[in-house]
């Protein structure tokens, strides 16, 4: 209590009751007060006019399970660029929710669901607002300073498994979903989305059903637009495309040009062609010890020598990448860029 | 709009009940409007995670002093800074410390007008490879005041400003760091009136290739304590600033536009001040648009004192230093590495873009010419160096001061 103490003077002392901060015209206390999903809210059915949707190959975030899911106004719709991005209407709201199985060899048996993020487009800015699921798991909480929480579970290979997991607090949202310093989402893009999805009423590419659905303006064929791999899918386009698709989904919110880890010089998204602006034979810049006493990002053909390999198999907060979204090692992602190292001529 | 007041209220008592001062802490930084003072009270505080604040004005954090409050990151389990500092205008920081941050202690990007004042940057301890890289650290920052400050044990800089314009750093102490001061692709820098001392290299002043803001200029040192600074280096291998010898007061790599004047240059075993190209690290690059060279460097009126030592012998210029000089090293070492596109048809170059020394005690001087001198790993040993200043027997014009767009 010698700290509660502490905190009452710093509390009295604070405007913080009083702030007129633009999220506070935006989020309501509670997911339930949205009306998104019917009732029970723990099921994440959602009602009429919201699709779930998924994307190729997700960011890696604790093995957390997500379901996505896309609210767009009645009457308006997202428009597109030549370049496949969206603009998305004002009212668009994007919800995710984060889960864990008990046993991840039941996928359908009992989960807990953590928590759920939205991604509000207002009409200049999108906001982000992380919300807590309770114990009992009727009622998720806002909670803008975000919040850590013990989560076990039965992995795959059948061991127990568990984590300090860290709901990201609003800035933190916005460290990752900032792009030319404009919070912007990730993962709904043309080529992320261009995938077929099980509906309640069958099987349908996901672009067609928004475009079918009124949600999206209509498109070229879709056969004709970019399709990112799924990088966990190892008959799905070859081992760089699978590679390209891990470290842009996992990476390149951040190691982009416009983006916050610009002035590192590396960039990993899927459009960057530049051998040096990849990492290859490209000396850190400002790593720390995040460079592990090594002298290169990526030196092709040994993964043992690439600082890359060193930071994202590491689980020290100082050396770690990505430095948020993650305790745990992304043991199949770490092969994955392993063997594609591994796999690069030598001597560029 | 009131809807969250009961709410907020409710998680502000169920923060007192868990003596959550982290979690209050960052929903102020979260809720901060422009003009507000978030204060900070005496005490040791942990903190689990890097502490943001992002898109905010007019804000001041304000502790109770350096050695008052303590926000230690000792057990921090996620984010690499301590305190990180986003997309901001007119921020200050004021009487606190962060310690034992896992990576960056207080990292600030994208901010214009940021102070910081009697903050203090520690790793305890002392000098460890597994400490975090810089202390404080405005990077694509523009006005940016660091002022009666104190960094500590940094693996890499204690007090770094990267890619920014318009600094000034002044009255402030580094130690045990890799590198004291660092000021690196920025353009306008003062720094003076620092006292920087047992680190392994003391003010640096550099461009590196392959960044986004690509060259820096106009860097002013001056009225410096520039002492000591021998201790090994420690930074972690693959890092540039590894590759700075242990011994050396001032180094100037690969810039333009330098000033040198009115400091106190004492007992720096290697090399009181070096002025080298990016060549001498000998790494490669292929950033096309990247100046490797130096020019318009202007080193006059500085004290240099040496007491008889061996230079550092863990560096291949230390060791060359040793067998060529012993005991006796030179004060100015240069690698003779000047911009060819100033040099002229007649082989000069302009006093206005070379290498000027005038008025400093008689300190001695070394031209390593490295173009000639380094082609095989033997000639160094065997190159006859030129030890004669008055190669370098030129003056410039004084560059401009830096004034800051700071109101406070």
């Amino acid at each position: 209590m010698f700290l509660g103490k502490k905190m009452l003077v710093a509390v009295c002392t604070s405007s913080l009751l009083f702030s007129s901060h633009p999220i506070l015209d935006h989020a309501l206390p509670r997911l339930s007060d949205y009306g998104f999903f019917q009732e029970p809210m723990k099921n994440q059915i959602p009602i009429d006019g919201i699709l779930p949707y998924t994307i190729a190959s997700p960011l890696f975030s604790d093995y957390a399970e997500k379901l996505r899911f896309i609210h767009v106004p009645d009457q308006v719709a997202i428009s597109h660029t030549a370049d496949h991005t969206f603009n998305f209407p004002a009212g668009t709201f994007l919800i995710k929710t984060f889960y864990y199985p008990s046993d991840f060899r039941k996928p359908d048996g009992a989960r807990r669901l953590i928590e759920t993020r939205l991604l509000k487009k207002t009409e200049t800015e999108w906001l982000a607002m992380p919300y807590v699921w309770n114990a009992e798991q009727t009622e998720a909480v806002l909670a803008l300073a975000g919040d850590r929480t013990d989560v076990s579970w039965i992995h795959g290979n059948g061991k127990a498994m568990n984590v300090l997991y860290s709901i990201p607090n609003m800035n933190q949202c916005k460290s990752c979903h900032v792009y030319n310093n404009i919070q912007q989402p990730i993962g709904p893009k043309v080529r992320n989305l261009n995938m077929d999805f099980v509906y309640d009423d069958g099987t349908m590419n996901q672009l067609e059903k928004w475009v079918s659905s009124g949600i999206l303006d209509p498109l070229p064929d879709i056969n004709t637009l970019p399709r990112t791999v799924n990088y966990s899918d190892n008959f799905d386009g070859t081992l760089d495309n699978r590679a390209r698709a891990w470290l842009d989904i996992n990476c390149a919110h951040c190691h982009r040009r416009g983006g916050p880890a610009e002035t590192s010089g590396l960039y990993l998204d899927l459009e960057e062609n530049d051998p040096t602006a990849l990492g290859v034979n490209k000396p850190p810049v400002a790593a720390g010890r995040g460079a592990g006493d090594r002298m290169y990002t990526i030196v092709p053909g040994h993964p043992e020598e690439s600082i890359m390999d060193f930071r994202i198999r590491s689980t020290d907060p100082g050396i770690m990448m990505p430095e948020l979204s993650r305790k745990l090692v992304h043991t199949e992602g770490v092969e994955l860029i392993q063997a594609w190292i591994r796999n690069m001529p030598k001597g560029e | 709009m009131n809807r969250l007041r009961p709410l907020l209220i409710f998680q502000f008592f169920t923060a007192l009940c868990f003596a959550e001062f982290e979690k209050d802490f960052q929903l102020k930084l979260i809720l901060a409007e422009p003009g507000d003072t978030i204060k900070l009270e005496s005490g040791l505080f942990p903190i689990l995670g890097t502490l943001s604040m992002e898109g905010k004005e007019d804000i001041v954090i304000r502790g109770a002093g350096m050695n008052g409050t303590v926000l230690s990151f000792a057990g921090q389990v996620e984010g690499a800074q301590g305190l990180s500092i986003t997309n901001c205008t007119n921020i200050t920081l004021e009487d606190f410390t962060v310690q034992n941050a896992k990576g960056d202690a207080i990292k600030c990007q994208y901010v214009d007008g940021i102070t910081f004042r009697r903050v203090k940057a520690q790793w305890l301890g002392g000098p460890k490879p597994t400490n975090g890289a810089y202390g404080l650290y405005p990077v694509q920052c523009e006005n940016v005041l660091i002022e009666h400050c104190v960094a500590i044990a940094a693996s890499d800089a204690g007090l770094y400003v990267g890619q920014s314009k318009d600094i000034i750093v002044r009255f402030s102490e580094a130690f045990d760091n890799v590198a004291g001061i660092e000021i690196e692709n920025s353009t306008r820098a003062d720094v003076y009136g620092n006292n920087v001392h047992g680190n392994t290299g003391g003010i640096l002043v550099f461009d590196l290739p392959d960044l986004v803001v690509k060259e820096g200029k106009q860097v002013r040192i001056f009225d410096n304590i520039i002492k000591d600074n021998n201790i090994d280096n420690f930074a972690p291998e693959g890092n540039i600033v590894g590759k700075v010898p242990s011994g050396t007061g001032i180094m100037v790599m690969a810039t333009e536009q330098v000033e040198v004047f009115d400091n106190t240059i004492i007992n720096n075993k290697t090399a009181g001040t070096a002025v080298v190209s990016y060549y001498i690290t000998e790494e490669e690059t292929k950033d096309s648009q990247y100046n490797p060279y130096t020019s318009a460097i202007h080193i006059h009126n500085n004290i240099y004192r040496r007491a008889p030592q061996i230079p550092t012998l863990d560096h291949d210029i230390g060791l060359l230093l040793f067998v060529r000089f012993f005991r006796e090293v030179p004060d100015i070492i240069y690698d003779g590495m000047p911009d060819p596109k100033y040099v002229g048809d007649n082989g000069l170059i302009p006093d206005s873009r070379r290498l000027c020394i005038a008025d400093n005690n008689e300190a001695g001087y070394l031209n390593l010419d490295i173009s000639k001198n380094f082609e095989s790993w033997y000639s160094p040993f065997m190159a006859d160096f030129n030890t004669d200043d008055n190669e370098c027997n030129c003056t410039q014009e004084p560059l401009p001061e830096v004034i800051l767009n700071i109101d406070r």
